[in-house]
């Protein structure tokens, strides 16, 4: 792994690899969530991956969120994402997601 | 008296913010000196920092190829500390434009832009800023061209974002002082560019 990503924390392996196509799990757990919910069960592909960081989900319950969970950032085309998008096909939204979030596409 | 001043009862949350500031004053957790100083630290973060960064950009392109790889490690060497492998710096190019948001709440690069605007925690920009860009850009003036891509970034876990626009022509032979006025902070969140003296 990159020295950057190195952690001085427990942290999972990357699952993915930069290009690679992955789909939003599309589930409603209860909680703090910081996969917002209009992206769900969307498909897109890595961009980067940006370290790994304690699951925000655990530390909102006051537990240590570790292993820390990579973290992608996911580009996804706007017009798979709004089937009525207006504006140049070329046009994506990136976001940050946490790699318990994705699945393989 | 007829003058009832400027007089206004404290409402819920800045009762809240005195009642724990005193608290923790009068437990010793804190003095009133390290708040005021935690207070003056906040004020001192402003988009003069971000600005100072994109000039540098414009002018070195050593520095600007660090910033776009490591943007920490980058701010670091002028001087402003940013928390490691936290900021991103995104670059516009004739044939791409980035614009940031916060859907989930309102993070925001503090670090180089200081306090957010109002408009950038409210709903309306939250929701249409990922939905309908192209119509929100041109509210604040900005009109994109078809053939350029618009790559809204919305930040929503641990990274935060910075845009570092396009150096405006006729800024040639320009001190670096000078670049860093052009730079505003609506320009670094990405819903406007700096405009140079052709423009």
């Amino acid at each position: 792994m990159q020295p950057q990503f190195v952690t001085d924390y427990p942290a999972l392996a990357p699952r993915f690899e930069v290009g690679e196509r992955v789909r939003v799990r599309k589930a409603a757990p209860l909680g703090h969530i910081r996969t917002p919910f209009y992206i769900r069960g969307h498909e897109g592909t890595i961009e980067r991956l940006c370290g790994s960081f304690p699951n925000p989900e655990e530390l909102a319950q006051m537990r240590d969120g570790l292993p820390a969970q990579p973290l992608y950032r996911v580009r996804f085309r706007q017009k798979d994402v709004w089937p009525d998008y207006r504006g140049a096909d070329s046009d994506v939204l990136e976001i940050e997601i946490f790699q318990h979030w994705l699945e393989k596409a | 008296m007829n003058d009832k001043g400027s007089y206004k009862p404290l409402t819920y949350f800045q009762l809240m913010e005195v009642s724990l500031r005193e608290l923790l004053v009068e437990k010793g957790v804190l003095t009133a000196a390290q708040i005021d100083e935690a207070v003056e630290d906040m004020r001192r973060r402003t988009p003069e920092r971000g600005a100072q960064v994109v000039a540098r950009a414009w002018t070195d392109a050593a520095f600007k190829q660090r910033l776009l790889a490591d943007a920490p490690g980058a701010c670091e060497s002028l001087g402003i500390d940013v928390p490691k492998l936290r900021l991103v710096v995104v670059e516009n190019t004739p044939e791409v434009h980035n614009a940031v948001v916060c859907t989930l709440c309102s993070c925001y690069p503090r670090m180089l832009l200081g306090i957010p605007p109002d408009w950038y925690k409210s709903r309306n920009y939250r929701s249409r800023m990922v939905r309908e860009p192209r119509a929100v850009l041109a509210e604040f003036g900005l009109n994109v061209p078809e053939k350029v891509q618009i790559r809204v970034h919305d930040s929503t876990a641990d990274m935060r974002y910075m845009v570092l626009p396009m150096r405006p022509q006729g800024t040639e032979g320009w001190s670096e002082e000078r670049l860093a006025s052009i730079v505003n902070r609506n320009s670094m969140i990405g819903v406007a560019v700096p405009k140079g003296p052709n423009d």
